[in-house]
C-alpha cells in the first residue's frame, strides 16, 4: 500500500522473549466496542490488548480492514490481602466499554476484586517553542532569552495512551463475574458470587448493593450468581443468573435492594434426564440479552438457550452445543471441565448465535434457518483467507474421514471467550494464547479473515 | 493430556464393566459407583480447600452434589460413615466404573437412581423401580454416631456449612472423614479456626451493622450452636475491624 508507513509507537513492555507462550497469557475476556472499530482482549497476566480495525484504502474497497494493535497496557497487578492471607489474582475476568462520546476511548476492566475505568487517548500533536524550555525539555535560563514566540502544536508520531481514571475498589467480599455498562450511561453493576453492586462513574468510594443473596447462615448456601447484564435499553432492567440455571429478571424502581425479582425464568426439569450431574450442568455460565432487548440468551454447559423475556416458564429456543458429552460427565467432572463456563454470544441482528466448545471448536446457530455449524479455530486453519472448513464429531460407531471422534477431543483447548462485531460478520474467538478473527463475505462459507498473534508474539 | 489418556482407558473399561454390568442388574453395583462419586466429591473439597481462595461456585456445587448422594443414600438406608482411607483411594476402576452414574435414570437396569430429594416420585417408570431398591438394599452395620439419630437429625445434619466442611478439612486429620458429617461441637469454633480465614468468602454470619448480633437461625442441634454462633459473630466483628 502507498500509504503512509504506520509509525505508531507501541508500547514495548508487553515484548517478550518469542520461544515460549506463558501463562500469563491465556486470554480471558475478548470484547469489541460498540463500533466494531478496537477490539479489547484481557489476559490472565492482568494485561490488556486493544486492536484497532485499519480504514479501508480507498484504492481496495473490497479490501477489509485490518485489526492491528492500537495500545497495551498492565491493567491490574497480583496484589495480597494481608487480612486474610489471600492472594488476589490479576487476571482480567472481563472488560467492557462504554459508548463512545468522543475522540477518548472509555473501557471498565476487572479483576475478582477490583473494577477500573481506563482512559484510551490518542496524541499526534505536540507543542513546540517554549520559550522557558529548549527542544530536548530543558529548562533555559531567562537571561538568555531575547525574544519571544507563541508555541505551536505541530504534528508528532501517533501515541496511544492508556491512563487508568477511577479504581473501583473494596466493594467485593466475593469474586467478581460480571460487569456491565448500564444504557443511561453514568451507571453500571459489578456481580460477584452473592452480590451485585450499582456504581456511578464518577463515584469511587461508594457503591450501592442492589442485590445480595448471601444466607444469613453461610450453612444455607447453595446458590451463586454466575453473571450478571444490564438491559440494553431500559437503565431501571436487570438479570442474573444462578447456579441452579435459573434466571431473575429486577427492577430497581421497585425497591432499593432486589432482592424480590420481577421475573423468574425457570425450565423445569426433565426427569429421564436426571443424573447426579443434572444440577451441574444447568448451572448457567453466561447470559446475555439481545440486542433488540427482547430476548436474553443463557449458557449451561451442553446447551444455549433463548428466553423471551415475556416468558418465563421455558426458553423458546434449546440449541445442543456437545450434546455427545452427556454420556461422559463423570470423567468430566473428575477433571472438572464440568465447571468450565463457556460465553455465548448474539450478532448484531439477532439471528445467529455463538458458543465455543473443545477442541478449539465453536459453534453457531442461525436462529431462522435452524442451521447450525461448527469451526475450529486453530493456527493450521488460520492462513489469511483461508476458508474455514465445517467440522463434524462423530458419536457412533463409524467414523468418517473428516470427523473427530469424541474420545479424540482435547478438552485443554477450550473456547471459552468469544465475541461479534455489533454490526458486521466479523468474530473474535479466543483460544488459550491466541485470539483468531474471523469474517465472512457475501459468499456463505466462513473465511480466516485474519490471524491475531498473541501477545506474545508482536 | 490428562483427560485423554484418562479417556482411552476409559473406554477399555467401560466396555468390560458395561459387559459384565449387563449380567449384573444388581443395586449393589449402582450403590458401589454412587459410592466412588462421593468419594470423589469429598476429594475435590478437600483439594480445593488447599487452594488460596477456592472458586466458591465450585464449591457449592460440589457440596449440593454430596449433599444429593447423601439425601439418596439415607433414603436407601445405605448410608454409613466413609471409611477413612476411601478418600485418599482413587482406583481407576472405581472412578471408571461412576460413568454408569452419568447415565439417565431409565437406563441404568435394576437400578433406581431416583432424585432422592424426598419429595415422592414423579415419574411411573422410576416409581416402580424405586421400592425394589428400598426392599434389596443390603443393611451395612450403622457404625456411625449419625444413622442413630432420627431421620430428621440425618436431614438437618445434611445441611452442614461448606464453612464447617471447610474447616473439618483443615484442622483435622483428612482420614477422619466420619467426623465430616457428625453433629458440629465446640472444637469447630475455636478462635484459631475461625482466625484463619481460610475461606476469606465464606465465613458465617458477617456482621455489617447491626445484622449481626443477632443469634443465627436455631438449627437442629440448636442451643448449642446459637451459642458458637454467638461467639462466631464477635469475632467476626472484632476481625473485620
Amino acid at each position: 500500500m502507498e500509504e503512509d508507513i504506520d509509525t505508531r509507537k507501541i508500547n514495548n513492555s508487553f515484548l517478550r522473549d518469542h520461544s515460549y507462550a506463558t501463562e500469563a497469557d491465556i486470554i480471558s475476556t475478548v470484547e469489541f466496542n460498540h463500533t466494531g472499530e478496537l477490539l479489547a482482549t484481557g489476559d490472565k497476566g492482568g494485561r490488556v490488548v486493544i486492536f484497532q480495525r485499519e480504514q479501508e484504502s480507498k484504492n481496495q474497497v473490497h479490501r477489509r480492514g485490518e485489526y492491528n494493535v492500537y495500545s497495551t497496557f498492565q491493567s491490574h497487578e497480583p496484589e495480597f490481602d494481608y487480612l486474610k492471607s489471600l492472594e488476589i489474582e490479576e487476571k482480567i475476568n472481563k472488560i467492557r466499554w462504554l459508548p463512545q462520546q468522543n475522540a477518548t476511548y472509555f473501557l471498565l476492566s476487572t479483576n475478582d476484586k477490583t473494577v477500573k475505568l481506563w482512559k484510551v487517548s490518542e496524541r499526534d500533536k505536540r507543542p513546540e517553542g517554549y520559550n522557558l524550555k529548549d527542544e530536548e525539555g530543558r529548562l533555559r535560563d531567562p537571561a538568555t532569552i531575547t525574544t519571544l514566540r507563541v508555541p505551536v502544536l505541530r504534528p508528532m508520531d501517533l501515541m496511544v495512551e492508556a491512563t487508568p481514571r477511577r479504581v473501583f475498589a473494596n466493594a467485593h467480599t466475593y469474586h467478581i463475574n460480571s460487569i456491565s455498562v448500564n444504557s443511561d450511561y453514568e451507571t453500571y453493576m459489578s456481580a460477584d458470587d452473592l452480590r451485585i453492586n450499582l456504581w456511578n462513574f464518577e463515584i469511587t468510594n461508594q457503591s450501592f448493593n442492589i442485590v445480595d443473596i448471601k444466607p444469613a447462615n453461610m450453612e444455607e448456601l447453595t446458590e451463586v450468581i454466575t453473571a450478571a447484564e444490564f438491559h440494553p435499553h431500559h437503565c431501571n432492567t436487570f438479570v442474573y443468573s444462578s447456579s441452579k440455571g435459573t434466571i431473575r429478571l429486577c427492577d430497581m424502581r421497585a425497591s432499593a435492594l432486589c432482592d424480590r425479582h420481577t421475573k423468574f425464568f425457570e425450565e423445569p426439569e426433565d426427569p429421564s434426564n436426571r443424573s447426579f450431574f443434572s444440577e451441574i450442568i444447568s448451572s448457567i455460565s453466561d447470559v446475555k440479552f439481545s440486542h433488540s432487548g427482547r430476548y436474553i440468551m443463557t449458557r449451561d454447559y451442553l446447551t444455549v438457550k433463548v428466553w423471551d423475556l415475556n416468558m418465563e416458564n421455558r426458553p423458546i429456543e434449546t440449541y445442543q452445543v456437545h450434546d455427545y458429552l452427556r454420556s461422559k460427565l463423570c470423567s468430566l467432572y473428575e477433571n472438572d471441565c464440568i465447571f468450565d463456563k463457556f460465553e455465548c454470544v448474539w450478532n448484531g441482528s439477532d439471528s445467529v448465535i455463538m458458543t465455543g466448545s473443545y477442541n478449539n471448536f465453536f459453534r453457531m446457530f442461525d436462529r431462522n434457518t435452524k442451521r447450525d455449524v461448527t469451526l475450529e479455530a486453530s493456527r493450521e486453519n488460520s492462513k489469511p483467507r483461508a476458508i474455514l472448513k465445517p467440522r463434524k464429531v462423530c458419536v457412533g460407531g463409524k467414523r468418517r474421514k473428516d470427523e473427530i471422534s469424541v474420545d479424540s477431543l482435547d478438552f485443554s483447548k477450550k473456547i471459552l471467550h468469544t465475541a461479534w462485531h455489533p454490526s458486521e460478520n466479523i468474530i473474535a474467538v479466543a483460544g488459550v494464547q491466541i485470539t483468531y478473527i474471523y469474517s465472512r463475505t457475501r459468499l456463505t462459507r466462513w473465511t480466516s479473515y485474519y490471524l491475531i498473534i498473541s501477545h506474545t508474539e508482536y | 493430556m490428562f483427560a485423554r489418556g484418562l479417556k482411552r482407558k476409559c473406554v477399555g473399561h467401560e466396555e468390560d464393566v458395561e459387559g459384565a454390568l449387563a449380567g449384573l442388574k444388581t443395586v449393589s453395583s449402582y450403590s458401589l459407583q454412587r459410592q466412588s462419586l462421593l468419594d470423589m466429591s469429598l476429594v475435590k473439597l478437600q483439594l480445593c480447600h488447599m487452594l488460596v481462595e477456592p472458586n466458591l461456585c465450585r464449591s457449592v456445587l460440589i457440596a449440593n452434589t454430596v449433599r444429593q448422594i447423601q439425601e439418596e443414600m439415607t433414603q436407601d438406608g445405605t448410608w454409613r460413615a466413609v471409611a477413612p482411607q476411601a478418600a485418599g483411594r482413587a482406583p481407576l476402576d472405581r472412578l471408571v466404573s461412576t460413568e454408569i452414574l452419568c447415565r439417565a435414570a431409565w437406563e441404568q437396569e435394576g437400578a433406581c437412581p431416583a432424585p432422592g430429594l424426598g419429595d415422592g416420585h414423579t415419574q411411573g417408570p422410576v416409581s416402580d423401580l424405586c421400592p425394589v431398591t428400598s426392599a434389596q438394599a443390603p443393611r451395612h452395620p450403622q457404625s456411625s454416631v449419625w444413622e442413630m439419630d432420627g431421620p430428621r437429625e440425618n436431614r438437618g445434619s445434611f445441611h452442614k456449612s461448606l464453612d464447617q466442611i471447610f474447616e473439618t478439612l483443615e484442622t483435622k486429620n483428612p482420614s477422619c472423614m466420619e467426623e465430616l458429617f457428625s453433629d458440629v461441637d465446640s472444637p469447630y469454633y475455636d478462635l484459631d479456626t475461625v482466625l484463619t480465614g481460610m475461606m476469606g468468602g465464606a465465613r458465617p454470619g458477617p456482621c455489617e451493622g447491626l445484622e449481626g448480633l443477632a443469634p443465627a437461625t436455631p438449627g437442629p442441634s440448636a442451643s448449642c450452636k446459637s451459642d458458637l454462633g454467638e461467639l462466631d459473630h464477635v469475632v467476626e466483628i472484632l476481625v473485620e475491624t
